[in-house]
């Protein structure tokens, strides 16, 4: 369990990062919490050239509000913004999915956008990002572009990024309405193996999304009213996402979780909205 | 200074331990010099080496041997075990691997870093071959044989018959037959083997530092394996311990190699297994299937049992295995009176990890059938569960009590205990939580298990595995030695060696508490010192940690020598207090006479004559104040020529009752309620022995809602991270309720009984038995996962909708 031999750069400033991004490619990786990515050395899963410390780049260790959105910088950790005073307000729903991401412990070092970089199919802070219908932020010697997270979360473990870009920051909504998190995992702190959020927002229905069913976070928008209705479009969401079979759970299951969690989230957040 | 024994005094142990200052086997020093080994491992199941090329690892800075099967076989011999089979197994691989992480090759370097990064350059080839997993599949003579020269994977087959089955199974008023399986799973120490070999040619010496916990029965079967005689094999086991659970017995065979890696390339060598090698390849605890079927009268009374008992040890069978099918042979009908038994005890190899020793070996299998089996009788007889139990416990009046297979329990009041954890209201508010829950739709249960825990093993159990014709021709083993060394120095201070290996139990507090009391000492003024090292320390076969060995040995030991200790004493004070000897009596701090306490010494004093001035001793005494006391019970004798066996020397009770619900969102086996009822005989220190009792209720919840080594069909290893292996946290471990009944054994001078190994035995089937409850179902695998929940009471799927339907996969229609 050790890894491979690799070099260690520590740059200052983003634009730093980024011409070392820009000269290695697919062989550098960024190095934020490594609560991932050390495990996933040390495993000899992957063997970068050149791992680039992001950590000491103060301009990364920001979250702001801009524009009715919550920009939370490359470098602040889970735990950081779970401590934001003003996250109940402006982010119920990180409020409530946040304590599910791993432990106090992983959170102190685990980065917000270090989850959504890695794109696990079952994590919150993707679900989160995806529901609230929010941006990543990827800089690169030739600029900056900005990606809705469906554009950015590509599949298992897959995103749009490009080996020389950074991703800077990510930008959640500021969305009015009643939120609820929900997820079935086998113990505190692990993936969840069904993973359900929705956003009461008052736009006819409500938007529901779902982490651990399919390759990515799936959002929906579910319509009000009678519920039967919603009972359907359920049943039809759980056969559309299928599931899939692993250690903990076989596809059926995942179904059928959904089909149990997903009405209770629904009314949480419609109560959370009254 | 009061009795300490049976107060809660604070472990001696903390301070170091919580302060971050114990000293580990990975922290202590190392020789100059030493090198850092990694294991290359199979990634097959079942495989020929056709080639193993470490040219190119050779070619490497700083690589200094790649070691494979071919030398360790050349400059060792295969490990002795039990059986006389022709299964051999050395330290690395030869011509074949037989488990996916068996060890193939050692690389050998300056680091560890550059051990694996050679690592990868050896080239390895292998002819792959079909494996089994499957253990019932494994006793099919047409299937994949293991070792071809056993003609077998089924290496033993023994049968035992006591009473008489057969009349009693005609007689019956009916008969409840169940089939049981008992997973493969572990108990995982935080602190992974650590080995630190040293060879000296100049005497042809190995010097090891090692985690191992014994029994140190196999120190003769490691330097029979180096070819060297036992005090050329000097073994050091170091101060502290990150968790054991049995598991550190098996870092036996990388003792052997990491000493034949030190010969070889002339270097100390240091290996520290990784948390990946450790779930992989470590060891496990062995699954067993139990066919098992009672015959029973009409008010549930069991008048016969039938086991037949398959139990799979993986690739090798490692000494001493077959342990966990033996180890409660004696003891097979538990908690009841029940005369007739027969057994079929059946021993077969598969492509898995070896098994071996884990907490409670042996106790969960068993109770998992006969747990289960009691309770299918109260439902097949359309009787109650608990009055079933109770109308089969042995009763008070016939202790001490001969069990059917050989056990003598040598105490006990079950069915008070019993009524103690159901009385209390304790069982009326679990009905009043099961009524409610069921009347709300949900599906809760109520399970019991009453188990008997043994402690200290006759080092003779094993034998019965040989048959009575076979055991008189090696010669009878039984008994259990335990010993301990009480010094006093010159100034009065005292001191204890013992015959342990330290896992974090608390031994050193509670041997201070026993000398101490007999010294009329404080336990703060007795120094414990455990670390072991064999080429000074007391030990014998029987020494080490295990088997809830140290109450009633170790301690016993300790007892006796303070006690002889005392006894020197008081002789030598009683010529200076001009008193009788039985007119001296040792308290708080002093030794003075009985009868005018006024007339008196300090202890250091009195120490001090026998060290300076021996010419003041009563006549014939030796200087010097140094005493070692052996204990050996003589109850533990060998196996019988009827094969009856006292597979242990005390028999504790212990009775569980718990409350589960499934969690309706999630299918979780949420434990609601769980109270567990111990008799352990008289608790030494009630602080520990709590501490004990819920370690193993803990890892029983683990075995039962939680861990599992999974393999697939072809024999890969699907569990081998903590991602996939789930180890509990304290998040998930339910509240648990302990209550003690103390019912002294008469069978050790402090009737004090091994307690730290019963809910790990109890827990499985209690839960199990629970289960079954909730759901109304016979059969539950363990661990009752929510997948194997779901499993159970999915039912039916709803019927996709008409535009979902084309997207439905041909396996879910």
């Amino acid at each position: 369990m050790k890894p491979r031999p690799f070099d260690y750069a520590r740059p200052d400033t983003v634009e730093e990062a980024v011409a070392i991004l820009a000269e290695h490619g697919d062989e550098a990786r960024v190095l934020a919490g490594g609560q991932t990515l050390l495990a996933m050395l040390n495993l000899r899963l992957v063997e970068p050239a050149v791992l680039v410390d992001i950590n000491r780049i103060p301009e990364l260790d920001v979250i702001r509000e801009v524009d009715n959105r919550i920009e939370v910088g490359a470098a602040v950790t889970q735990n950081r913004l779970l401590a934001w005073p003003p996250l109940a307000q402006k982010l119920p729903l990180l409020a409530a999915a946040l304590p599910f991401v791993g432990h106090f412990q992983t959170r102190n070092k685990g980065t917000v956008c270090g989850s959504i970089a890695h794109a696990d199919p079952t994590s919150e802070l993707p679900l989160s990002l995806a529901l609230l219908e929010g941006e990543v932020v990827l800089r690169s010697r030739h600029g900056t572009r900005v990606l809705a997270a469906t554009e950015f979360q590509q599949g298992m473990l897959t995103t749009a990024r490009a080996g020389d870009e950074l991703i800077t920051a990510v930008r959640f909504p500021v969305v009015p309405g009643g939120v609820a998190f929900r997820e079935v995992a086998r113990r505190h702190g692990d993936f969840a193996i069904v993973a359900v959020a929705a956003l009461a927002d008052g736009v006819n229905g409500m938007r529901i999304g779902v982490a651990g069913m399919a390759e990515r976070p799936a959002v929906r928008r579910i319509a009000g009213g009678e519920s039967s209705a919603t009972h359907d479009a359920i049943e039809r969401l759980a056969w559309e996402l299928q599931g899939y079979d692993d250690v903990h759970a076989s596809a059926r299951m995942r179904r059928d979780l959904l089909r149990r969690i997903a009405p209770v989230v629904m009314e949480e957040a419609r109560r959370c909205a009254a | 200074m009061a009795q300490s024994l049976g107060a809660p005094v604070l472990r001696k142990e903390d301070p170091a331990l919580l302060s971050g200052r114990g000293r580990y086997a990975d922290d202590l020093p190392v020789p100059a010099g030493t090198l850092h080994a990694h294991v290359l491992r199979s990634p097959h199941a079942h495989a020929r080496i056709v080639g193993i090329n470490p040219t190119e690892a050779l070619a490497q800075d700083g690589v200094w041997a790649v070691i494979t099967g071919e030398e360790v076989r050349r400059l060792s011999d295969p490990f002795l075990i039990a059986l006389k089979a022709p299964i051999d197994q050395w330290s690395l691989a030869v011509e074949r691997v037989r488990y996916v992480g068996e060890p193939v090759a050692l690389v050998v370097a300056e680091s560890r870093y550059l051990a694996e990064d050679a690592g990868e350059l050896v080239r390895i080839d292998y002819e792959p071959l079909p494996a089994v997993i499957d253990p019932r599949a494994a006793c099919d003579p047409s299937g994949p044989l293991l070792h071809a020269q056993a003609k077998s994977n089924e290496i033993s087959v023994r049968r035992f018959s006591y009473g008489d089955c057969n009349r009693a199974f005609e007689a019956a008023h009916a008969r409840v037959a169940l089939s049981c399986d008992y997973p493969r799973n572990s108990f995982t120490p935080m602190e992974c083997y650590v080995v630190v070999a040293e060879y000296r040619a100049s005497d042809d010496s190995y010097d090891v530092m090692a985690n191992f916990q014994g029994p140190f029965s196999t120190h003769p079967v490691m330097a029979r394996a180096l070819r060297v005689p036992g005090p050329k094999l000097r073994l050091r086991i170091p101060p502290d311990s990150g968790g054991s659970f049995g598991i550190k017995l098996s870092v036996f065979p990388y003792i052997v190699l990491a000493a034949l890696a030190a010969r070889i390339t002339g270097q100390p060598i240091k290996w520290v297994e990784d948390r990946l090698e450790h779930l992989l390849a470590a060891s496990s605890g062995p699954n067993r299937i139990t066919e098992i079927e009672a015959a029973v009268a009409k008010d549930g009374r069991i008048l016969a049992l039938r086991l037949d008992q398959l139990e799979d040890y993986g690739a090798f069978l490692r000494a001493p295995m077959p342990g966990p099918l033996y180890r409660m042979h004696g003891a097979i009908t538990g908690a009841y009176d029940i005369a007739n038994v027969e057994v079929v005890n059946r021993v077969v190899l598969t492509n898995k990890m070896p098994a071996s020793l884990i907490r409670g070996f042996g106790g969960p299998q068993l109770y998992l059938a006969l747990e289960r089996l009691v309770q299918r009788i109260a439902i097949e007889l359309k009787l109650d569960h608990l009055e079933v139990i109770k109308r089969n416990l042995i009763p008070k009046e016939k202790f001490p009590y001969r069990a059917a297979a050989g056990a003598l329990y040598d105490s006990g009041d079950y069915l008070r205990a019993v009524e103690a954890a159901t009385g209390g209201g304790r069982l009326d508010e679990l009905k009043r939580r099961r009524d409610a829950a069921r009347a709300a739709g949900r599906h809760y249960g109520i399970g019991f298990a009453a188990v008997v825990e043994p402690g200290m093993s006759n080092m003779g159990y094993l034998s019965t595995l040989l048959t009575p014709q076979a055991r008189e021709k090696a010669g009878p083993k039984n008994g259990a030695a335990s010993m301990v060394t009480v010094n006093v120095d010159p100034l009065g201070a005292v001191s204890v060696t013992a015959d342990v290996t330290v896992q974090g139990q608390g031994h050193q507090t509670v041997l201070s508490q026993i000398v101490a009391d007999r010294l009329g000492l404080d336990p703060a003024d007795v120094n414990v010192v455990l670390e072991m090292d064999t080429a000074k320390d007391q030990w014998s076969i029987a020494a080490g940690t295990y088997s809830c060995r140290f109450t009633p040995g170790t301690a016993v030991a300790a007892h006796l020598a303070a006690e002889r200790m005392a006894d020197k004493l008081k002789a030598i004070a009683a010529k200076q207090l001009n008193v009788l000897p039985e007119d001296v009596e040792l308290a708080g701090g002093r030794i003075r006479s009985r009868s005018n306490p006024d007339n008196s010494l300090p202890f250091a004093r009195v120490a001090g004559t026998s060290h300076w001035s021996p010419a003041m001793l009563p006549e014939g005494m030796a200087p010097a104040l140094r005493e070692t006391a052996v204990w050996s019970p003589p109850e533990l004798e060998p196996p019988s020529s009827d094969d009856r066996i006292n597979t242990s020397l005390t028999y504790g009770f212990v009775f569980d009752m718990c409350g589960v619900e499934i969690d309706p969102l999630s299918y979780q086996v949420r434990v609601d309620r769980y109270v567990s009822m111990h008799d352990a005989g008289r608790l030494l220190n009630p602080m520990i022995a709590n501490g004990q009792m819920r370690g193993a209720f803990v890892q029983g919840i683990a075995a039962a809602l939680y861990e599992e080594f999974v393999y697939d069909e072809a024999g890969q290893f699907l569990t081998g991270t903590f991602a996939d292996y789930l180890v509990p946290t304290v998040a998930e471990i339910p509240a648990v309720e302990m209550l003690h009944q103390e019912t002294p054994s008469p069978l050790t001078p402090l009737g004090a009984k091994g307690l730290a190994e019963g809910n790990c035995m109890s827990v499985p089937s209690c839960i199990a038995n629970a289960i079954a409850d909730a759901l109304g179902v016979r059969d539950i695998a363990l661990p009752a996962t929510p997948r194997r929940i779901h499993a159970l009471i999915a039912g039916a799927e709803e019927i996709p909708p008409v535009d979902a339907a084309a997207r439905v996969p041909e396996a879910a229609r």
